[in-house]
């Protein structure tokens, strides 16, 4: 795997080598010196055309802890204000030496474009693209389910999990339903009919309006933010009525089993889809999820990047031999 | 990304040491670092994955066996110090687990299956320095092949096999192999 683009392109072995990295990389946190050698030398760009508080700051902690080189590089206060296109970032990106690209984009596919037109060499590393998706979100997400109800090992496999809101403008909701599915995790989607998008009949996932019959079934709930930014019509009357349909409250929290988890992947609009109570109670997973995102964007640049540049995946490694 | 390493791979080759001569070795070598160390004070086991590690626990029961003793183990998973990660693609990595009690002011023996360059331990050092100082560290192997490509030498040795440099030494442990033993196989042109 060269680059990661789409939840849909791992496979259930290669998400869990993903999972099962992240979790040994995870320990590192827990030392006095958090700091491997592993990718010493190597630069890694963050290529942020939107703007991100938690994503860019995750993937720039993660890159730094594994010794690579870090650029950033947002769109405000860059020639791309003046109009350059993403082709020429794109190559000035390339003509600076970047092993890998970390881009975020509005543009759904500009990942893919950039990892298709041989505009760059390195790793193209997809932190969101518009409203297409967001992979390292879904990772993480799923490293944050396995740690909180499944022990930390193996997939999901009769994880029942809803995400609820604005799936129609998520990103994270399409890379979630891909990557449980694979998991084996049980999806159902909960949010109003104008807020799902055309074609989500076609997801391997089940789809309700009506979250308090979902909740009581649920091992997971994941909240979404209802995206305003993106959106030019109304979609719902007013945001109290969005709040009292499909607002995460604790009424309704205690709908759900005792061991269920409530998760978002932030930033979350407090008052809107989730209820302050909830955010901060001890269900709530949205901090780990933070701390969770670094070790899993370790596991992502480990495996993309601290392999040789012309990686033969089918020849095997030592066989039964243990090495030098 | 390649698939995970197929541990259960049997290899094939002449036997060097069977299933009993492992014991013994290991029995040896339990009985040097008591010998050495002043009757294990102080003293931490420190498995190097995959076969290193299993080696380690071996050690550590044996010496409870003889001396009543409870040697702290853990496990160092060193992929992530190698210097050789761009030259061999990537894989997946092994748990590393502190000893309890952890690692500051004790003497730590690090445990492998086989010694050969010297690149092994020289990652080990690297990353035992950043879990912790140890007062002294000692590397305990069961193989010493030769052909060191740094200045690096075993403490306690299991045993002493010359070789061909293109030749393979194949541990097996019944943890992991089901089976003991040691086998010298002809080159195989890519491994090792």
């Amino acid at each position: 795997m060269r680059h990661l683009l789409s939840a849909g392109d791992l496979d259930r072995e290669e998400t869990l080598l993903i999972l099962d990295t992240a979790e040994q990389l995870s320990r590192v946190a827990a030392r006095p010196v958090k700091k491997l050698p592993t990718l010493r030398g190597r630069t890694v760009v963050n290529l942020f055309f939107e703007d991100s508080t938690r994503t860019r700051i995750s993937f720039e902690a993660a890159a730094k802890r594994l010794s690579a080189d870090v650029i950033n590089f947002s769109a405000k206060g860059s020639s791309v204000s003046k109009g350059e296109s993403l082709k020429d970032t794109a190559m000035t990106l390339e003509a600076m030496g970047a092993d890998a690209v970390v881009v975020r984009h509005s543009a759904s596919g500009a990942p893919h474009r950039l990892a298709a037109s041989g505009w760059i060499g390195g790793s193209v590393v997809n932190a969101g693209d518009g409203t297409h998706e967001h992979p390292t979100q879904a990772l993480l997400d799923a490293f944050t389910m396995r740690r909180r109800l499944v022990g930390g090992r193996g997939d999901l496999a009769g994880q029942r999990v809803a995400i609820v809101g604005d799936v129609l403008h998520s990103r994270v909701a399409r890379s979630n339903v891909l990557l449980l599915h694979t998991l084996g995790a049980t999806v159902t989607l909960v949010a109003p009919p104008t807020l799902l998008p055309v074609g989500v009949a076609s997801w391997p996932c089940e789809i309700s309006y009506d979250l308090d019959a979902v909740l009581p079934d649920c091992d997971v709930v994941m909240m979404l933010r209802v995206q305003a930014e993106r959106m030019q019509d109304a979609f719902f009357p007013t945001t109290r009525e969005y709040a009292r349909r499909y607002g995460l409250d604790a009424a309704r929290v205690a709908l759900l089993p005792d061991h269920a988890i409530v998760m978002h992947p932030g930033p979350m609009i407090r008052g809107m889809e989730i209820t302050p109570d909830v955010a901060d109670s001890a269900r709530s997973t949205i901090v780990e999820q933070v701390t969770n995102g670094v070790s899993v964007r370790m596991a992502v640049l480990y495996l993309l990047l601290g392999g040789g540049p012309e990686l033969t995946p089918s020849t095997p490694l030592e066989g039964g031999m243990e090495f030098v | 990304m390649p698939p995970a390493r197929d541990l259960h791979a049997q290899p094939t080759g002449r036997e060097l040491l069977s299933a009993a001569d492992v014991g013994r070795t290991i029995d040896r070598i339990a009985h040097q670092i008591l010998e050495k160390t002043s009757g294990a004070a102080d003293t931490a086991l420190l498995g190097i994955p995959t076969r290193g590690a299993p080696l380690a626990r071996r050690l550590a029961s044996r010496i409870r066996a003889f001396e009543s003793l409870d040697v702290p183990v853990g496990s160092l998973d060193i992929t992530l110090y190698r210097d050789d990660l761009r030259l061999r693609g990537v894989r997946g990595l092994e748990p590393t687990a502190e000893p309890p009690g952890g690692i500051d002011g004790k003497l730590v023996v690090l445990v492998d299956d086989v010694l050969f360059s010297g690149r092994t331990v020289r990652a080990a050092l690297d990353a035992l320095g950043e879990l912790g100082r140890p007062r002294a560290v000692q590397l305990a192997v069961l193989i010493d092949r030769g052909h060191r490509e740094l200045p690096i030498r075993a403490d306690y040795v299991g045993k002493n096999i010359p070789t061909a440099r293109e030749a393979t030494v194949s541990v097996l442990l019944a943890e992991i192999d089901g089976r003991d033993g040691v086998l010298l196989g002809e080159a195989k042109g890519d491994a090792q």
